[in-house]
């Protein structure tokens, strides 16, 4: 695998309302918002919680911790700015706290299987951090196939 | 039989091709909805209803007036139906609910897209683009290929399973001299040979984009009666939006089609076994297995047994997608979801030259728009 922090890929396009996730991103922390009002967790940000209407939604940090619901490795990107990392993974990652994410997987030796647990990991990526998510090998319940 | 809701009576389809040169959306439109106009045997006058795609192009808005304007027409109904892959058929029990709301009385439905590859994407700026993109995630390959992951992944379903499906649409496609993979079918080895683009996704499974138009003209089954027109009647329609980015799917396995193919057949007074044809939208193979789950015709999980057991072209005892499918015929961006009621208009009324199926009654057209996100069912009836 290249250096992801060579590559010349599109970076988030952040507003008011999202600069706080991209700001923790960048420290490496994975920040999603919590509804005050019915408790649940809400990921992508928004300006209500999708849930209950609630305006009353506060940041927290999120555990980082999460499960593969799929994945596809990537051999022809979308993005011509991705092809020297190709073939790449991406995923489906249900967050702990509920919400689903997609995001990039750092890939070992042998090929994901969807059930498996994921650990986040800051990744540079076209030079900045993003919240990336590896295989979390200490936390693999017994058969996740 | 069950109250006919609307009658189509005309459709009219532009051959699709992999570039178009000089052309303009508007003149494509223009073509394909004289050709409808034309089938329907009307004279343009008595069109007062008109529903357009979100986009023509070089025009994003004021779509309904600027093709109004093109086309001459002072329509007394008017609208866009932004509902991606499903926006065809999605128009269809539009303009009948239209016309019952005596708004108008005739409704021209009309879809489609030039093709010059150098034109630019415009600018995004939807959440997609802000927490998908920036992982490696740009376009729709990816997002049924973690849809396909995730059924195998559930199911067991095989490559071979969905193989099947891109093999079918490619045979029924040597039907059709106007689908742009005539003359290239694929056996099962070929679909699994061919290269990955997405694992598990592989080239066959995912539809060729092509530039062409579809053209459907509605009006009450009174009217049609009137004017002595070949009409199809729409029984039943059905539709459900529940996401955008395939991160927010509520469900990998089963999607907004189930409850919009419930609601289509219960309006009809119908079920799946009823069907003479399934017209089901199949932006990849993926999206064919699922509808056939959905739809009850098969359990979940069971969509390789169903495609081992049945034919599927036109003399088989299930016929799917006889025109090719778009995984055959090719797809016209947003007009691709309207060939599946195109198709299944000229079934049901005998006119499928060279692809007629046998004993023509009832049709299930499926459309299907973004990441499994928008559906829209609809059950036709042929002229009782
Ligand atoms: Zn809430």
């Amino acid at each position: 695998m290249i250096d992801l922090a060579t590559l010349s890929v599109p970076g988030p396009t952040e507003t008011e309302l999202t600069k706080p996730f991209w700001a923790a991103a960048a420290e490496g922390r994975l920040l999603i918002q919590r509804c005050e009002d019915c408790g649940r967790a809400v990921f992508y940000p928004r300006e209500i919680c999708p849930h209950c209407w609630s305006s009353r939604l506060v940041w927290a940090d999120a555990s980082g911790r999460g499960r593969l619901k799929s994945f596809s490795t990537i051999h022809k990107p979308g993005h011509p700015g991705w092809q020297p990392a190709a073939p790449y993974t991406v995923g489906l990652v249900e967050l702990e706290e509920g919400p689903t994410m997609l995001s990039f997987i750092l890939t070992g030796p042998d090929a994901p299987r969807v059930g498996q647990a994921l650990v986040m990991q800051p990744t540079d990526i076209g030079g900045r951090v993003l919240p990336a998510f590896k295989i979390d090998n200490d936390n693999q319940k017994g058969d996740q196939s | 039989m069950t109250r006919s809701k609307a009658a189509l009576i005309g459709v009219g389809s532009l051959k699709p091709v992999r570039r178009t040169e000089g052309e303009t959306t508007l003149g494509m439109l223009a073509r394909v909805s004289a050709l409808a106009l034309a089938d329907a045997g009307l004279e343009k006058d008595a069109i007062d209803g008109l529903l357009v795609g979100p986009q023509v192009g070089e025009t994003p808005q004021h779509v309904p007036a600027t093709v109004s304007e093109y086309l001459g027409l002072q329509p007394t109904m008017s609208n866009v139906v932004d509902l991606g892959g499903a926006s065809g058929p999605g128009m269809i029990w539009r303009a009948a609910a239209a016309i019952e709301a005596g708004m108008c009385e005739t409704v021209l439905c009309v879809i489609g897209n030039h093709r010059n590859p150098e034109a630019p994407r415009s600018p995004n700026r939807n959440p997609i683009r802000e927490f998908d993109v920036p992982f490696g995630a740009s376009g729709a390959n990816i997002s049924y290929a973690l849809l396909k992951q995730a059924h195998m992944a559930r199911y067991g379903s095989t490559d071979e399973d969905f193989a099947l499906i891109a093999h079918w649409a490619r045979a029924n496609a040597q039907r059709n001299p106007d689908a742009i993979f005539h003359g290239q079918p694929a056996s099962v080895e070929d679909v699994l040979a061919s290269p990955l683009v997405a694992s598990p996704l592989r080239l066959f499974e995912i539809v060729m984009p092509v530039a062409g138009a579809e053209a459907v003209i509605l009006t009450s089954a009174a009217r049609a009666k009137s004017l002595c027109a070949r009409a199809v009647h729409l029984l039943g329609a059905g539709e459900k939006i529940t996401h955008r980015a395939v991160s927010q799917a509520p469900d990998l396995t089963s999607g907004p089609l189930k409850p919009s193919m419930a609601r289509a057949f219960a309006q009809s007074g119908l079920t799946v076994r009823d069907m003479s044809l399934l017209s089901l939208y199949d932006c990849y193979t993926i999206m064919v297995a699922t509808t056939l789950e959905d739809s009850g015709i098969c359990p979940p999980g069971g969509f390789g047994a169903f495609m081992r057991a049945h034919d599927f072209g036109p003399e088989g005892d299930w016929p799917l997608n006889t025109h090719g499918g778009q995984l055959g015929y090719g797809q016209p961006d947003l007009a691709g979801g309207m060939t599946h009621v195109t198709e299944a208009v000229r079934q049901l009324r005998g006119t499928a030259q060279g692809r007629q199926i046998r004993d023509p009654r009832f049709a299930l057209v499926t459309g299907n728009g973004a990441t499994m996100s928008e559906a829209v069912a609809l059950v036709l009836g042929a002229d009782a």
